[in-house]
């Protein structure tokens, strides 16, 4: 087994392969505490006035809502994008970060994937609602019906409707794959017969023989190979609903690669957030430990500052470009009534992510939890200048407008906080938070444990 | 009605350096269960490469050539519709749908075969023998059946290993 002597161990604490089951297993196995009823009592009461306030958009209709006839799309989707953003750091660190083999994944991976399954219904949520009657909602999908008439595969629209399932779906897949084994762990340390029968079933009867454990590595390696183009592909397809009409602001080339970027940055963000909190909460910080803060730290500098060059290089061919209706909606962001919008985004993505190029800010985590915060609010602040800033000036000035949301708009964005939120509540209960056989796979080569162990064995070898 | 010997260890590398002794000495090892995918097993047992990279593959250009032509068919048979003065069969926007479905069969033809393969799904109700294997033991598990060594002499085999808790049941299986 190679040892990194150099590298710092991912998991602290001198733990034996029971101590982790044990440690992970706890918050399942403990009955949840008045901390745990009253995050779960607020997220649900929150969520359920965010359904009272779609119910109320349903009833009245989408004129409820700040949105006007310039202004079409206003925070519904700010929102949609900002929650389908949020979700992509999930898939990021499972898939992408599994085919570069980086070993630290393997603690967040499981709380992130859950993190973006629930992002993505609460984004989900947004485009249904917009469409203003629900019950048509499925008139997206393309199916035969007495029209004759079928969907329009030629609109970006639809490719989202295609790209969001798809990747809610085979997102759901692969966490619930890598889940298996971790139920069966559990349903073996149950002592209660219906909790046993229970985690059986969710377990699919896992029993951690040899042949199954070989072809469920060959599988995850597949799926994470299809789920990294798949990620990447969803968020291109997000700004393809901005890049191929011709407002000014959106229609430019460079939106893909600057919205795949901004979503890992932002979902890191989240990720740093939860994580922060949940490992105090959970008593997992010998497993979620500050390298492990260090190192998403470090994907938010790179994605952070690919974010920035993109905000710049937009600047510059609004410029270049010579086209006076795409120079006169920049100059009208960074200058016109939403100007605050712009610099608070300006402000929270590209100075304040430049800040963690100094490594005791990286391993400071009250630093890290307050600029993670400060990271998601520029993200949805990117979101608003893009949709609201580029239509509220219309190619005529008659036409121009503001937009403001209304009560019923800001009480649904909430309420997908409490949706979030509650799924989160109730998955640190009944799903270990992290991935127990993945941990315990890179024990032996990166816990303080057994790096002990064997850098005593080796040292007579080397000298 | 068979006989099974099984006993454990709890270090994933004591169990690799035993299933090589059992294997030297010829002996047939029925199964191994252990908490995690422990590292060069799959070499030491010479299990072979598991076809569900293929299953993916297959899924997948099913899942291309449905998408693609159905797309192709809406637009050129079903009803075809001028948008944006595009021409009928605009092959360039069928991409990304052709890509998310390609995507979406692959990983649940995979998934499903991954599970019918392994006899596992919801309700499948597991022969375990030592609960702990799933939480810090490494199990090896032989059947007197495919071996011609006699129960005793294939226990104390497996004890000479260094094996813990080394026992035998009958099964019905």
């Amino acid at each position: 087994m190679q040892v990194s002597q150099v590298r710092e161990p991912l998991i602290n604490g001198e733990k034996s392969y029971e101590n982790i089951t044990a440690d992970v297993m706890a918050p399942v196995r403990a009955k949840p505490g008045k901390l745990w009823f009253f995050g779960f009592g607020i997220s649900a009461l929150v969520m359920l006035g965010g359904f009272a306030a779609i119910a109320y958009t349903i009833w009245f209709g989408i004129g409820t809502w700040g949105v006007n006839r310039t202004i079409g799309w206003g925070w519904g989707i700010t929102n949609f994008v900002w929650w389908v953003g949020i979700g992509h750091a999930g898939t990021f660190i499972s898939a992408i970060l599994l085919l570069f083999r980086q070993k630290w994944r393997t603690s967040i991976n499981r709380a992130a994937e859950a993190m973006t399954i629930f992002a993505v219904m609460c984004a989900g949520l947004f485009p249904l609602i917009h469409m203003g009657r629900l019950p048509l909602g499925f008139f997206i999908l393309p199916y035969p019906n007495t029209r004759e008439l079928w969907v329009n595969f030629n609109s970006p629209l639809l490719w989202d409707v295609f790209a969001i399932t798809a990747y809610l779906l085979v997102s759901l897949l692969f966490w619930y794959m890598g889940l298996i084994p971790d139920l069966g762990t559990i349903r073996d340390r149950m002592k209660t017969l219906w909790k046993k029968k229970v985690y059986n079933f969710l377990s699919f009867g896992w029993k951690g023989s040899a042949r199954h454990w070989h072809r469920h590595e060959s599988m995850s390696l597949v799926l994470a190979g299809l789920a990294a183009p798949l990620v990447l592909s969803v968020h291109t397809i997000v700004s393809f609903d901005f890049a191929t009409s011709v407002i000014p602001g959106w229609h430019t080339t460079i939106f893909p690669p600057y919205f795949v970027s901004g979503a890992v940055f932002s979902g890191f963000a989240m990720v740093l957030t939860l994580m922060i909190v949940t490992r105090r909460a959970l008593n997992l910080q010998e497993y979620i430990t500050v390298g492990h803060v260090e190192s998403m730290n470090k994907v938010i500098i790179a994605t952070g500052s690919i974010v920035g060059i993109a905000y710049i290089t937009e600047l510059f061919m609004a410029w270049y470009s010579g086209v006076e209706y795409e120079r006169y909606a920049f100059i009208n962001r960074a200058m016109g009534p939403y100007a605050w919008a712009y610099w608070i985004m300006m402000t929270c993505n590209v100075i304040s992510p430049q800040l963690l190029w100094i490594k005791k800010l990286r391993r400071n985590l009250t630093f890290t939890f307050i600029l993670s915060i400060f990271i998601n609010i520029g993200m949805w602040f990117e979101r608003f200048v893009i949709v609201v800033t580029s239509l509220h000036r219309d190619y005529l000035p008659s036409s121009w407008s503001m937009y403001k949301p209304t009560w019923v708009e800001v009480a649904i964005f909430m309420g997908t906080f409490g949706l979030f939120f509650t799924l989160f509540f109730l998955f640190i209960r009944v799903f270990p938070v992290i991935a127990l056989a993945e941990v315990k796979s890179v024990a032996k080569s990166s816990a303080r444990k057994f790096i002990r162990k064997s850098s005593k064995n080796q040292k007579p070898e080397k000298e | 009605m068979r006989t099974i010997i099984y006993g454990h260890f709890t270090d994933d590398s004591d169990l690799l350096g035993a299933v090589k002794i059992l294997q030297e000495k010829g002996i047939h090892i029925a199964d191994v269960r252990t908490p995690f995918p422990v590292h060069g097993l799959d070499a030491v047992l010479k299990l072979r490469r598991s076809h569900l990279p293929k299953v993916a593959f297959i899924a997948g250009v099913i899942g291309a050539v449905l998408m693609f032509s159905f797309q192709y068919w809406v637009f050129t048979e079903g009803w075809p519709l001028i948008f944006g003065g595009k021409p009928y069969s605009s092959i360039l926007s069928f991409i990304p749908g052709t890509f998310e479905i390609t995507v979406l069969f692959a990983a649940f033809a995979m998934g499903i075969a991954f599970l019918v393969r392994s006899n596992l799904g919801p309700g499948s109700i597991p022969d375990i023998l030592d609960e702990e294997v799933t939480n810090d033991h490494f199990q090896i598990i032989l059947s007197a059946k495919d071996n011609t060594l006699s129960e005793t002499e294939l226990a104390e085999a497996l004890e000479a290993t260094g094996a813990l808790d080394v026992k035998q049941v009958n099964t019905k299986k």
